[in-house]
């Protein structure tokens, strides 16, 4: 009866520190001004089962793919496990859905063949960042905490995996000594091994069984509540980003609607406006991009897909698309903490441009959108590239002089160079 | 195979003039229109369209930049009164088909005038080969053979990832009998030529190489005749690359209109 009480109250105050953190998430995406993707219910409901739910993106590399794939699936059908701890948890019962016969030894085995999986590629993974240390994993931006943040995960998988491991040992081994509340019931392909690493005395067993179970339950009550700090949110945020992803032509950037109403009121002065949000033009800091640039930032686990296919970055220049997400979402972190502090409308001087990312990074990039395509979650770093530039060119005019001068030129001659339009035809006439 | 056009180039205000509509705008660009290299390209897409006897006009000196260079470089202002202006040329003339011989004029024309009153069935030059191969009205007879030619095909960003417009040019290129080898980095992953987002007219950040001779590295390990390109700054930055690698007797760096208009003799 105690021991439910414990379980009951660790699993309500786990729920709610998460429900707490995650309003505030959702406050600082609401910080972004509006964008409209709301259209297209149903393409997007495919784009998400597909990107998301059938990671089609991730197999552009086939060996991080596979080992994802086997996490991923891991982690999702385990859950179902999780529903059975909860639900003994609460009631003081001992396997609850053993009833089911044949079907839960089936499931019990799966998830056991499944937890060997995960735990070994959660292993491969660890390698591949720590001691093979795959140029993907460095960068500028892959400080001390994202490559702690990375392991922290991946080691608290493997200790999950292992409990869960190591209860279904004791609990077959308690089965066979008969012991009492351990009814015979499920399947250990995998955990059979470990039986022999186990003591033999029930007490002990006992106790073994009783440990990684609580382990197991608050290990993820723990990880929950650590996604809101961490990079792995992408197990949830992930769903979501592809549903509200761009679904237009990547080579389309949007037309800013402010503009259009003053540029159509200056061609003709009896023009009436349509409602645009106020604002300054592109962004300066975050509460000028919108909630889908903000929700990106939150999605991004930081596999720097993006920033190793990068043209900018290949050659040696600052920019890379993966620290574009991850200054986004540190200043939105920041301005969130302002907000909790102080209340809105709190200037500390700081902003996503140049306290965050530099000039440099923003006018080396190409547009060429290799970053998106290799986005696995469809995250967007070249929108708030064009948005700081935005910002840069048309509230600060402040670009290269280069670019001023081709600016000039269009503005003046109709061409980026300084050519005549009275010459344009000029090669249909030479040779 | 002289480069200079044995026949006129009809303009839009000519062809009104005389009553007539045209079937197709050629939009030329203003690369196309200037750069002394893209010009042959230009000329070569008139060669085709003449060619095939498709009706076609261009606006000559109507005609002004799509504003794209001002859009990624950020400057939306300037970009919409380029459209707009340009929509208002488009749609008086009641135009209603456009090929573009600049795949940046092709993405900006197709996806970002429509919402500011300029819709028009937009392809790209490579895509109109294609169509006019597949419809049997061009083949390649009659010019330069290309048979066995090692050529490897360089996909401008905005039509390949940008538009998903991968297959017209490499079927524009199957029909030379030439040998078509491809990058290790292409179609949907494959490397900006380093022009695009405004960088054409831009000295590059600093960095540790040039992106072109990223690029042309790449192209030179498929040990190849020709680089075929399908964008004016591919254009540039290819042969800039394929000169700096003093590879530029045995590498040509061509259009797909180049290409296709010499295997026809045109």
């Amino acid at each position: 009866m105690v021991a439910q009480i414990i379980f009951i109250v660790i699993t309500l105050a786990a729920i709610a520190l998460f429900s707490y953190n995650i309003k505030k998430v959702i406050r600082n995406i609401q910080l972004g001004k509006s964008a409209d993707r709301l259209d297209q219910p149903q393409k997007r409901f495919m784009t998400m089962l597909k990107v998301a739910f059938g990671q089609t993106k991730m197999f552009f590399r086939p060996i991080p793919a596979f080992l994802h794939l086997i996490v991923y699936a891991g982690f999702v059908i385990i859950n179902i496990e999780v529903l059975e701890i909860l639900i003994d948890g609460i009631f003081g019962s001992h396997r609850i859905f053993s009833g089911l016969g044949f079907i839960y030894d089936f499931l019990i085995g799966s998830f056991e063949i499944l937890a060997l999986g995960v735990w070994a590629g959660c292993a491969v993974f660890l390698i591949r960042r720590n001691i093979l240390k795959l140029k993907r994993f460095s960068g500028v931006e892959m400080t001390k905490w994202p490559r702690s943040d990375a392991n922290y995960i991946l080691i608290s998988e493997i200790l999950l995996m292992t409990a869960f491991l190591l209860m279904n040992a004791a609990d077959a081994k308690l089965q066979v000594l008969g012991s009492q509340h351990y009814t015979n019931a499920g399947a250990f392909p995998v955990s059979q091994y470990l039986q022999n690493l186990l003591p033999n005395s029930e007490a002990a067993l006992v106790a073994i069984e009783r440990g990684c179970w609580w382990f197991h339950i608050i290990g993820i009550l723990l990880f929950l509540n650590y996604l809101p700090y961490s990079k792995h949110f992408h197990i949830l945020f992930a769903f979501p980003n592809t549903y509200f992803s761009n679904l237009e032509p990547k080579g389309e950037f949007t037309n800013m609607k402010s503009v259009t109403n003053e540029v159509k009121a200056m061609l003709d002065p009896s023009f009436i406006p349509e409602e645009a949000e106020p604002g300054r033009f592109g962004a300066k800091d975050v509460n000028d991009l919108t909630w889908v640039n903000l929700m990106n930032a939150y999605t991004c686990t930081e596999c720097g897909r993006c920033t190793s296919v990068c043209p900018a970055n290949i050659t040696g220049k600052l920019l890379s698309p993966r620290k574009i997400m991850m200054d986004t979402r540190d200043r939105m972190e920041e301005v969130g903490k302002n907000i909790d502090k102080t209340g809105n409308g709190f200037d500390d001087g700081k902003s996503l441009i140049d306290t965050y990312i530099s000039r440099e990074e923003i006018w080396a990039c190409t547009s060429c959108n290799a970053c998106t395509q290799a986005c696995p979650i469809n995250i967007d770093p070249l929108a708030i590239i064009t948005e700081l530039r935005r910002y840069a060119v048309m509230e600060e005019s402040q670009s290269p002089a280069s670019i001023n001068a081709m600016l000039g030129n269009i503005e003046n001659n109709g061409a980026p160079w300084k050519y005549s339009p009275a010459d344009r035809l000029n090669w249909a006439k030479e040779s | 195979m002289s480069e200079q056009l044995n026949f006129e180039v009809p303009t839009m205000a000519e062809m009104i003039a005389k009553g007539e509509e045209p079937e197709i705008l050629f939009w030329v660009g203003c690369a196309g229109s200037y750069d002394e290299r893209a010009q042959k390209t230009t000329r070569d897409i008139c060669k085709i369209l003449h060619h095939v006897g498709m009706k076609y006009a261009v606006l000559g000196t109507e005609e002004s930049c799509t504003g794209d260079p001002a859009k990624r470089a950020g400057n939306e202002f300037l970009f919409q009164m380029q459209a707009m202006t340009n929509i208002e040329v488009l749609n008086a003339y009641n135009i209603k088909k456009i090929v573009t011989g600049c795949p940046h004029c092709f993405n900006t024309i197709k996806n970002e005038y429509p919402g500011l009153g300029g819709s028009y069935e937009v392809i790209h030059h490579t895509q109109l080969i294609q169509q006019l191969i597949d419809e049997g009205k061009l083949k390649a007879e009659g010019g330069e053979s290309f048979k066995g030619k090692k050529i490897t095909y360089h996909d401008p960003c905005y039509l390949g990832r940008g538009n998903g417009i991968y297959e017209a040019p490499r079927k524009a290129l199957e029909v030379l009998d030439a040998q078509l080898v491809e990058m290790k980095r292409c179609k949907s992953n494959g490397l900006c030529c380093g022009a695009g987002g405004a960088q054409m007219f831009k000295e590059p950040e600093k960095g540790n190489k040039d992106i072109n001779i990223e690029r042309i590295e790449e192209a030179l390990e498929t040990q190849p005749n020709i680089i075929a390109a399908g964008c004016p700054f591919c254009m540039t930055m290819m042969s800039d690359g394929v000169k700096l690698k003093d590879q530029d007797k045995n590498v040509q760096v061509l259009d797909i209109a180049e290409i296709t208009a010499r295997a026809n003799g045109l």
